[in-house]
Parts: C-alpha cells; structure tokens; sequence
C-alpha cells in the first residue's frame, strides 16, 4: 500500500464515466465560535456504478461531508462534485442518505414515512402504498406499518429508514454511520440484511463508518481519510466472496492492517496540532 | 382515573372546609366574606335568565373567541416571518418580547380614546395581550425544526413550500400549541380586566365590576371565572397530550 499523504483515488482510466465522483473538491464549515474549518481539502475520488465504498477515517476527518456533497446538500467550495460526469446542483430521486438517526418523521406513520418520497414523486396512491408495503414486507416491518415510528425499537426504526430511502429505486445509497447508534447485535443484523440488499439491487453505495472491521465486512473499497482537513490517504480493496463473515481470517488481515494506519493516522494528527499549539 | 381525580377533589374539599370555618366564626363578618352555602345560593339564583352567569360567560366566551382568533392570524404570521428572515426576528422579536412584559391592561386608557369607552377597547386589550405569545411561539417552534428531519425531506425530493409544509410545519406543531396555551390564559386575564374596568356591557368580568359590595355575587363570578379558566386549560391540555404521546413525547403509561 501506499503511505504517502495524499492519494489520487481514481480507479483506471479506461474510459468509462464514473457513478460518481469528487474532483479536486474542498469544503469548509464555520464552527459555533465563527472560526471557518476546513472540513476536507482537495478530495478526488471516484466510485465506479454498482460499486460499494466505505470510507473510514478519525472524527472529523469530513466522511459526513463528503456524503452531504454527493447527496446534494452542500455545494463545494473548491472542485466539482459529478454524477455519471454531470455536476450536482441538488438533492434527487436517483440518491438516497441513510443518517446516524434513522431520522422518521415522528407525526407520520411507519408507512406514511417510507411513502414519503413516492409521494414527492407524485406516484399515484395505489402504486404508493404497494411499493412501500413491499419494501416494509422485505424488512420485516409489515405488522408495524400503521404503527408510529416511537414504538420501534431503535434496529426497526433504522430498518424503517433504510425502506424509505431504497423504495423511490435511488441508483446510488449515500449512508452516514446508520448503524453507529445501534446495540452489536442489532448492528449485525442490519449489516447482514445491507449486504443481501445490496447484492440483490446492485446500487451504488457510499458508506461512512468509523468502524473498521463494519468496513472491511462490506466494502469492496474501504477509503481511508486522514485526519481534518480530510483527505484520501490509502484504499484496500476487499476481494472476498459475499456474504462475508466477520469471522474470516482474511477479513481479519485487513482489519489489522487499516486499523495499524488509522491510528498512525490519528498520532500524525495529534502530534501536529501539539506542534501548531507550540508554534502559536 | 380515581389516582387523578381524589388529590383535586381533597383539595377543593380542604379549601371549602377552611372557608367555611373562617366565614361560621367571628373572624370575619359576613358581608366581608359570606359562607360558601351562601356563594352556592348565589350562583344557582343567578345561573339563568337575562343578566345570569351563562349569559355573561357565553358572551365572555364569544368575546375571547374573537379576540384569539385575531391574536392567532396575526401572531402566526408574525412568527412565521421572524422565522424567515434573521433582520424580522431581530426587529419584531424584540418588539414582542417588550410587548410581553407589558401587562396588556395597560393598553386599556390608551385603547379608550382610541376606539372609545366599550367593547372595541376591550378586544384590543385581549388582542394585544395575546398575539406577541403566539408570535414568539410560533418563531422558536419553526426555527427548531430538527436539521436532520429537514436533510431527510430534502434527499427525500421535498424542497421549497412542499418542505415547508410536509416537514417544517408538522414539526414545529408541539411549540405552536404549547404557545396557543400560553396565549389563550393571558387573553382570558386581559379580557376579565377589561370587562371588569368598562362595567357597561354585558360579561363576567362586567359583572364583577358591577357587583360592589354584593361579595356572595363577586365571589360566585370568580368561581365560573376559576371553572371556566380550568375547563379550557383541560382542553389545550389535552389535545397537546395526543400531540406529544403520538410522537413518543412523553412515556405512554
């Protein structure tokens, strides 16, 4: 692997436009006290159609941004944010963000929820309930669909969120650490419901996790960032057959071995800011 | 029910009971403070007719209505423009919260040369007593919108007034009921003192002006006014419970 500082994730050009992509792509955020934080600096990473990245790197290394960019939230400062070559001006239908919270809308039903944006697609009313009484039915939650979102457990309500956002069909699934807040066994459920999902719809996923043995169990590219302002430091590629299990001596291998740079990472991280503290 | 109901009922009990000791021995005399039985008379005698307690509540009741439903236009499209724009919020939202430390009451004199000695005055007072309430309410509760439930309708398609309605609004429904509560108890005291300081008309709060030395009446016009403030309470009390339990607010138990 690599270990210079900064990495030019691009996978061969051959071509081919990339699902999607960051290009030279800078952000930066004012903090509570008014300071202005560089958030990532100088990003280029590409993720080829049907692809599954995670990206994994220290808190505050900018995955949460990177995510927001790519679902259209947040526009760069610097670069260019594309899906299949074209710049992104907004939110839309073709992507989907999974968040920490399962983020439901407490007033609405479980159903009324995952109906939410067919509605925002103008579907008509039979059409809607059918695709979301599917996709509650593929994740279990058939029974609960009149239910409010409250009287889930904290792995339904993500489950819940994870139907709503993969029943309008998105090409790609942008998810911010949806199973951060979840209980391990949870946790390993949904993993194992993510990747029979994501092996049957062929979706693109951008997946952001501080967990590294949750990223080397689903990725197909595991993206390591360094530490604020973030940026691509290295990239595994994950070659196992699916479905994988935790439990694979290989798996294990890169779980070491990330883990080994991470920390570097964060070290490197911290010994500058001793070093800037000093300065100043 | 029997848990929620005996500690009210123990309560007005112990407080009758108190009363009515205080108005059988010598510490008072009778004109001064008449027995409950005798506020009981009272209030039976005078409950029907022209000139009764329910006419005058009813036309109190038709008075607040009016009033809140004016202080509600104006008080909810206040807040939403001090929610949309930070130079409205700082402007009128200052203005309203100087409005509030105001006791509305203070508007009465004004409000007498302005619209005249009667029913109009009143209505300002219960107007101007209430809206800033509601503005503010109304402002803070949009403001808060929780940022993830906005990001989740916008990656969702929502965006500009189909947002605003399917997320924004909805969200912010616990604050602004909670702000009508606020509002509708100071429009109920503002518009008890109005009515008790323009005597001509008719209303509870006329009554009371009107009742000088008969104490038993006073006394019996505070009562409705007392049951009628709790009863209306109930009500806002009780749509806000299904409000916050249907959103898993508060613990069902």
């Amino acid at each position: 692997m690599t270990a210079s500082r900064s990495l030019r994730v691009v996978p061969d050009a051959d071509g081919a436009v990339a699902k999607l992509s960051l290009r030279g792509v800078s952000k930066s955020f004012r903090s509570a006290t008014g300071d202005v934080v560089p958030a990532i600096e100088d990003v280029t990473l590409d993720v080829e159609a049907g692809e599954f990245v995670c990206l994994i790197g220290p808190s505050g290394s900018g995955k949460s941004s990177i995510l927001h960019l790519l679902a259209g939230l947040e526009t760069p400062d610097a670069g260019e944010v594309l899906l299949d070559g074209r710049v992104i001006a907004g939110p839309g239908p073709d992507r989907a963000l999974l968040f920490q919270e399962p983020a439901l809308f407490p007033w609405m039903s479980v159903r009324a929820n995952v109906e939410f944006g067919l509605r925002m697609l103008r579907l008509p009313a039979t059409e809607m309930r059918d695709r979301a009484d599917a996709w509650l039915a593929k994740v279990e939650l058939s029974e609960f669909a009149d239910a409010q979102p409250h009287e889930l457990s904290r792995g339904m309500r993500q489950r819940a969120a994870l139907a709503r956002a993969l029943v309008c069909r998105p090409d790609v699934l942008l998810a911010d650490e949806p199973f951060g807040s979840l209980d391990a066994q949870a946790r390993e459920i949904l993993q194992q419901e993510l990747q029979s999902l994501w092996t049957e719809l062929g979706n693109t996923l951008v997946f952001v996790t501080h967990n590294v043995r949750e990223a080397v169990l689903l990725a197909d590219r595991v993206v390591v960032l360094s530490a604020r302002p973030g940026t691509p430091i290295e990239e595994h590629r994950i070659t196992s057959p699916r479905p994988r299990r935790l439990e694979d001596a290989l798996l294990s291998r890169v779980v070491v071995d990330i883990h080994e740079h991470l920390v570097k990472e964060v070290e490197r991280a911290a010994r500058e800011e001793v070093a800037r503290t000093d300065l100043a | 029910m029997l848990a929620q109901i005996w500690p009210r009922v123990a309560l007005v009990a112990a407080i009758l009971l108190v009363w009515w000791a205080v108005a059988a021995s010598d510490l008072a005399p009778d004109w001064a403070l008449p027995s409950p039985g005798d506020v009981w008379e009272q209030l039976t005698a005078n409950l029907f007719g022209e000139g009764g307690l329910l006419v005058a509540a009813q036309r109190s009741l038709l008075r607040l209505a009016i009033g809140m439903a004016a202080a509600v236009v104006i008080g909810t499209l206040l807040g939403i423009a001090m929610a949309a724009s930070g130079p409205v919020q700082r402007s009128v939202g200052t203005l309203m919260t100087g409005l509030q430390a105001l006791p509305s009451i203070a508007w009465l004199p004004l409000a007498a040369v302005w619209l005249g000695f009667g029913e109009r005055a009143v209505l300002f007072v219960v107007v101007i007593g209430a809206f800033p309430a509601i503005a503010i309410a109304t402002a803070a509760s949009l403001r808060q919108a929780p940022p993830t439930l906005v990001r989740a309708g916008r990656t969702l398609g929502a965006r500009g007034w189909t947002l605003y309605r399917r997320v924004v609004l909805p969200a912010a429904v616990p604050g602004y009921w909670a702000g009508l509560q606020q509002a509708w108890a100071i429009a109920w005291r503002a518009l008890m003192a109005g009515e008790l300081i323009i005597a001509g008309g008719v209303g509870l709060g006329h009554l009371l002006g009107r009742a000088s030395f008969d104490t038993s009446l006073i006394l019996a016009v505070m009562v409705v006014i007392v049951v009628i403030g709790v009863a209306v309470d109930y009500l806002f009390a009780s749509v806000d419970r299904r409000i916050r339990r249907r959103r898993g607010l508060i613990a069902t138990a």
